[in-house]
């Protein structure tokens, strides 16, 4: 960890397949040890990012490096330094899960001596002793999965890169799943595309997101949440007259001035009804919003809650900002 | 080429496992057996120029044509459609070593199915003991010439199994080069009238050297003709480098 050089580095990256822009200058770094997760809508190019960075597939322009070498001009040594799990994780079907795993060991050159015991850790850390002698093709879909991963952590490598990992998996496989990039944290660096955005809440230290080929936002999910969404929101339930509603905004004005409503809700028959505010200032506003409005005897308040934004707010308003911006381009 | 090894004894491997190698070699075995008694036959019928061996040999095309693209239609095509090629390649092997391993544990299986023919002759041997059936001429001689020719056979079948992502294509493909290869220029030669013509000379030259039967003749005279091995090997050549530009191209482009 004491290299200074980033795990990933990706500058200016463009592809174009037949006159399409799926990844349109996209840049980021990733150091090492760090998870990162790459967000995105079906169709943004998170998997041909992926793939470029694998050596799959030649970039069209921009510069993409692997522990500061050049996927482009050495493949060969930047192959030995990635653990790849495609999308789908196609598997061989008729070979058992032992004899993969042994001749995907060769094929990354772990020596013959460190194989064997390098095998059970494996098969010990993804939790496959049990099937290490059944077919492939046999497996169910959480097996093959895990097969996939532990095939790619295989050879230790200092950059793992997983092309939706979690698909397909029940919740019990998921948190195996996650026990283990959590076990992998700090030694090595990793890239993991999802659908599924607690998951990537839970795992990543950094999350991406890559909408219509271009990076709309970045940052940890805390950080995005700020970002993306403005600085705090609150969900609150109170009774009021006809006077006291007209009058509420100038109260909240007197507690915060950036705080204002955004959404009213209808009233309920007991005169209680919901307000969402929003506040630019990510100061905690609880308590003095309730001592003024408990101040106020028009008011009954019943419940004031602070919204957490969830991963899955943050990347559809992050995905339709980046929309909105590309329709306004056309326009 | 470190992998090659690696890959190579992984292919054979499967190759032992398959239950489709078992049928592939019963159903070859048999056909060759079916046309070893035909060809006893015709000699318990009427004395006959030939020896059994080059007689045997003369139907070599049968086996190739069906037995070939059998047996390499798999190696690369499927691969590529269940994408574990994509998985091999983003390992530290090169294109070079995962065609050359395939190659050759086809090709390594292709000759134990006709090494298994030998026993019919051993067995011949060994019920009839008259030497004149069984001359070491033409016998070594065909052998040799089905290693050598073999080899661009199969190379063909690899190349045509690089080209598609399903495996009848590729069948179809290799049946139609090696049909093309083995009769193509003795049909041409009997039956194209053109070729007579003066101006047209280097052609039926060319067409010439590329006869097979005539090769297979040769060889089992005994006469291993160095131009006629540069044939087989350069042709050998030719298709396994096609094969990885294949592999590399598809891979990049996919």
């Amino acid at each position: 960890m004491s290299d200074p050089t980033p795990a990933i580095e990706v500058r200016d990256l463009v592809k174009t397949y037949a006159g399409v822009t799926a990844v349109n200058e996209v840049s980021f770094t990733v150091a090492r040890g760090e998870v990162l997760g790459f967000l995105g809508p079906n169709g943004a190019g998170k998997s041909t990012t992926m793939r470029i960075l694998t050596g799959c597939m030649p970039a069209t322009s921009g510069h993409a490096a692997i522990c500061g070498r050049s996927v482009a001009a050495h493949a060969d040594e930047v192959r030995r330094l990635i653990g790849y799990m495609p999308e789908n994780n196609p598997l061989p079907e008729d070979m058992r899960v032992s004899e993969y795993l042994h001749y995907r060991g060769r094929l990354k050159e772990i020596p013959r001596r460190a194989l064997g015991p390098r095998l059970d850790e494996v098969l010990e850390l993804c939790d496959l002793k049990r099937v290490r002698h059944r077919i492939i093709g046999t497996l169910s879909k959480g097996y093959r999965q895990r097969v996939g991963l532990a095939e790619c952590v295989l050879a230790e490598p200092p950059v793992i890169i997983m092309d939706e990992p979690t698909i397909g998996l029940d919740p019990h496989q998921i948190l195996i799943v996650r026990d283990l990039i959590a076990s992998l944290r700090g030694r090595m660096a990793m890239i993991i595309s999802s659908h599924i955005l607690p998951e990537i809440e839970v795992t990543c230290d950094r999350v991406l997101i890559i909408n219509q080929g271009r990076v709309v936002a970045q940052g940890a999910p805390a950080q995005l949440r700020r970002e993306v969404l403005g600085a705090a929101r609150y969900e609150l339930e109170l009774a009021a007259g006809a006077a006291g509603l007209a009058a509420l905004p100038a109260l909240l004005a007197t507690v915060e001035p950036t705080l204002q409503i955004v959404a009213t809700g209808a009233p309920a028959e007991d005169g209680f009804g919901q307000f969402r505010l929003a506040a630019t200032n990510p100061v905690e506003l609880g308590e003095p919003l309730l001592r003024a409005l408990a101040a106020d005897g028009r008011f009954r308040v019943r419940a004031l809650n602070r919204l957490q934004p969830s991963l899955e707010e943050v990347f559809l308003a992050a995905t339709k900002r980046s929309w909105d911006t590309v329709d306004r381009k056309i326009a | 080429m470190r992998h090659f090894l690696t890959i190579l004894s992984h292919e054979i491997r499967m190759l032992l496992v398959s239950p489709s190698t078992y049928v592939a070699a019963v159903l070859f075995m048999t056909l060759m057996g079916f046309i070893f008694t035909t060809v006893l036959e015709t000699y318990t019928k009427e004395a006959q120029d030939l020896p059994p061996a080059a007689m045997f040999f003369q139907l070599f095309w049968l086996p190739v044509f069906f037995m070939v693209p059998l047996l390499t239609m798999k190696c690369l095509a499927e691969e590529r459609r269940l994408g574990t090629l994509e998985t091999l390649l983003t390992a530290p092997v090169n294109a070079a070593e995962v065609v050359l391993g395939k190659f050759g544990a086809t090709y390594l299986l292709y000759l134990g199915l006709w090494g298994a023919t030998g026993g019919f002759f051993v067995i011949l041997h060994h019920f009839d003991r008259d030497p004149r059936l069984l001359e070491p001429g033409p016998l070594l001689g065909g052998y040799l010439f089905i290693a050598v020719s073999g080899l661009m056979f199969v190379a063909l079948g690899v190349l045509a199994s690089s080209l598609t992502r399903n495996q009848a294509v590729a069948a179809i493909i290799t049946v139609v080069l090696t049909l093309l290869l083995v009769w193509g220029p003795r049909i041409a030669l009997n039956h194209l009238a053109v070729l007579d013509l003066p101006g047209l000379q280097p052609v039926r030259a060319v067409l010439d050297y590329m006869l097979v039967f005539r090769h297979l003749d040769d060889f089992s005279r005994g006469v291993a003709d160095t131009r006629e091995l540069l044939y087989y090997l350069s042709g050998t050549a030719l298709a396994l480098v096609f094969s990885v530009f294949s592999v590399e191209a598809k891979h990049l482009h996919s």
